[in-house]
């Protein structure tokens, strides 16, 4: 069901991604929806405005010209294996920027980001349920996590410098589910998978429908702060391989530098270089601060999850 | 299919049984977030329970004064080079008849680099010593295994065995701060396992570890006895003097057990019967 003339009007970046057309499908119903993306003009519905527009441009201030956007939410994100990180640094942080100063310029009451769990770092002396407060340590472990630190500092900084915003910065633990092309969906989509050897972390899983959920909530509810967006349940990585059916290949663990070696110089998207520690070293989030303040519990269950790329398998 | 025949003969009845009667959370796939996970936990139960049975015969009184539930810290002296009298605590506590418990020690924070045994020491139920890890546990009402020597007390030298080192005050803010009772723990026998002439200092610098012991290459089956003291309350944190003083409480109790223990063996690797 089309939202009604009157309705507010919401701008979701990212739209290419499965993540955004989930809130998009849940939001059109009660919004005007305005759907941007740097790599195409998606077609969605009928009702809904599509944009491919570089935030780095001037056309992108056309759009909050044209229509009276209230709300943003911003889900786009250059992937950590798409261009150099020259590019993604650009694109992610400078271009974020430039979407934040529009926000305060045209008086948009209503901000959500999208961060990631990646800020924390995988580090071997974590300790386990990080709280929102912990220090994001993740440029620590490479140069290729940069811009995903600056974004959330940036973030942070329009949090308190313009109140304003009322700006929700989310940070999920791995999002998998349908459709997912991050680097954790493309590797469960895979019949192989690499593992170090003698580590198995435990790691956290939301399905793509629950974040969609929580993304719209923190939207509706609207209410400024960090918050972790992990569920209370675990599962350490060889065990999710064997869920979804995928056959664990050993590889060399230490020192870290020979798999990160190794993932460059076969090109592996799917498990890249900077990214080698996160199935190292567990990251584990507490995401009760969320799950209080909105009242969120996701629906589907790890199983779900796992029975998805299990199922996929089979239909290759 | 070897690996399962071989957990089917470790996982008996009985262990199945104390694993029905632990109070422990844990998630669909049977893990919690600190990467315990019920099944290796089994596993690690059988098979140090034939140590603690047949090779070390742990003696163990004063279980009663572990709670049945909710949150506990089991402060204990620190020996032997490996972890293990850590390892027959946590049999001692996970086999308790009075009310068994999972058993979360505080490990080295070294542990989690080396392949392998990081990760199974984790899902066995040990973290990394991290007060933030201590505290969330608690939290969430685990029974919680500290030595607060550190690798000052289980790298100590032969010659200084049953000598209580400098004992970090972290566990007492913590056990302050979060209402959290002690109960104490003196080990007698472990000393006995593994007894180290001498330390290579350059050898562990290069290798990256606390210490490199010479000594036997295989933990000696020296008898233990595991003496577990009444518990204690200590109330919120006013000064450090304070937290000073308390701290020496629980050092005095834990001297008071192994005296206790001294006092029950009659020969170190017999039980003194002929």
């Amino acid at each position: 069901m089309a939202a009604d003339k009157d309705a507010p009007c919401v701008m979701v970046t990212g739209a290419a991604g499965v993540l955004a057309q989930a809130t998009i499908t849940r939001l059109a119903r009660s919004h005007k929806v305005v759907a941007v993306d740097f790599r195409r003009a998606v077609e969605i519905g009928e009702d809904i405005t599509s944009y491919r527009v570089d935030f780095l441009k001037r056309g992108m201030e056309d759009i909050f010209r044209n229509h009276d956007i209230q709300g943003v939410i911003h889900l786009g994100r250059i992937g950590t294996d798409i261009m150099g990180r020259f590019f993604r640094y650009n694109a992610n942080v400078i271009g974020t920027q430039k979407l934040f100063d529009l926000c305060v310029k045209y008086g948009v009451r209503n901000v959500v980001v999208l961060s990631s769990f990646f800020v924390y770092g995988a580090n071997a002396y974590n300790p386990a349920l990080l709280d929102e407060d912990t220090p994001l340590k993740a440029s620590e472990i490479t140069r290729n996590l940069i811009d995903s630190v600056e974004l959330e500092n940036l973030a942070n900084i329009y949090l308190y410098k313009h109140p304003e915003l009322n700006m929700t910065i989310l940070r999920p633990c791995n999002i998998a589910g349908p459709g997912v092309r991050n680097n954790i969906g493309q590797l469960l989509s895979r019949k192989f998978a690499p593992v170090l050897w003698g580590f198995n972390p435990v790691m956290q899983f939301i399905h793509l429908e629950d974040m969609a959920d929580a993304v719209v909530l923190a939207y509706e509810k609207n209410i400024p702060g960090v918050f972790n967006v992990a569920p209370e349940d675990w599962v350490a990585f060889r065990e999710v391989l064997k869920r979804c059916g995928i056959h664990g290949v050993p590889m060399i663990s230490i020192p870290t530098a020979v798999p990160m070696f190794l993932s460059r110089a076969l090109g592996w998207k799917a498990f890249p270089s900077h990214l080698v520690k996160y199935f190292k070293y567990p990251v584990i989030m507490d995401g009760s601060r969320f799950a209080k303040a909105f009242g969120f519990k996701p629906r589907r269950s790890l199983e779900e999850i796992f029975t998805h790329y299990r199922e996929f398998k089979k239909g290759l | 299919m070897l690996k399962q025949t071989l957990k089917k003969w470790l996982i008996t009845p009985e262990v199945e049984e104390i694993f029905n009667r632990i109070p422990k959370d844990v998630g669909s796939y049977g893990y919690d977030p600190w990467g315990y996970n019920l099944e290796a936990s089994k596993v690690g139960l059988a098979l140090f329970k034939l140590l603690y049975d047949h090779y070390f015969r742990v003696t163990a009184t004063g279980l009663s004064n572990i709670p049945k539930t909710g949150r506990v810290l089991v402060i204990a002296n620190h020996s032997g080079q490996l972890p293990m009298d850590g390892a027959l605590i946590g049999v001692a506590m996970a086999t308790n008849p009075e009310g068994p418990r999972a058993p979360r020690a505080m490990i080295e924070r070294f542990f989690p680099t080396v392949p392998f045994v990081g990760n199974w020491l984790n899902e066995m139920g040990s973290v990394i010593g991290d007060p933030v890890n201590c505290e969330r546990m608690l939290e969430r009402e685990e029974a919680v295994i500290v030595f607060p020597e550190g690798v000052r007390g289980s790298g100590k030298l032969f010659k200084d065995r049953y000598q209580l080192k400098r004992f970090g005050h972290g566990f007492m803010h913590i056990a302050m701060d979060l209402h959290t009772p002690i109960v104490t723990v003196g080990v007698v026998g472990c000393e006995e396992t593994m007894p180290a002439l001498a330390n290579i200092k350059p050898l562990a610098r290069l290798l990256g570890l606390p210490y490199v012991p010479v000594t036997v290459p295989v933990p000696l089956p020296a008898k233990v006895y595991l003496n577990f003291g009444e518990p204690m309350e200590f109330s919120g944190v006013r000064s450090e003097g304070e937290v000073t003083h308390n701290v020496e409480i629980v050092k005095d109790a834990i001297r008071a057990l192994i005296q206790k223990g001294m006092n029950q063996r009659k020969g170190v690797f017999t039980d003194g019967r002929r």
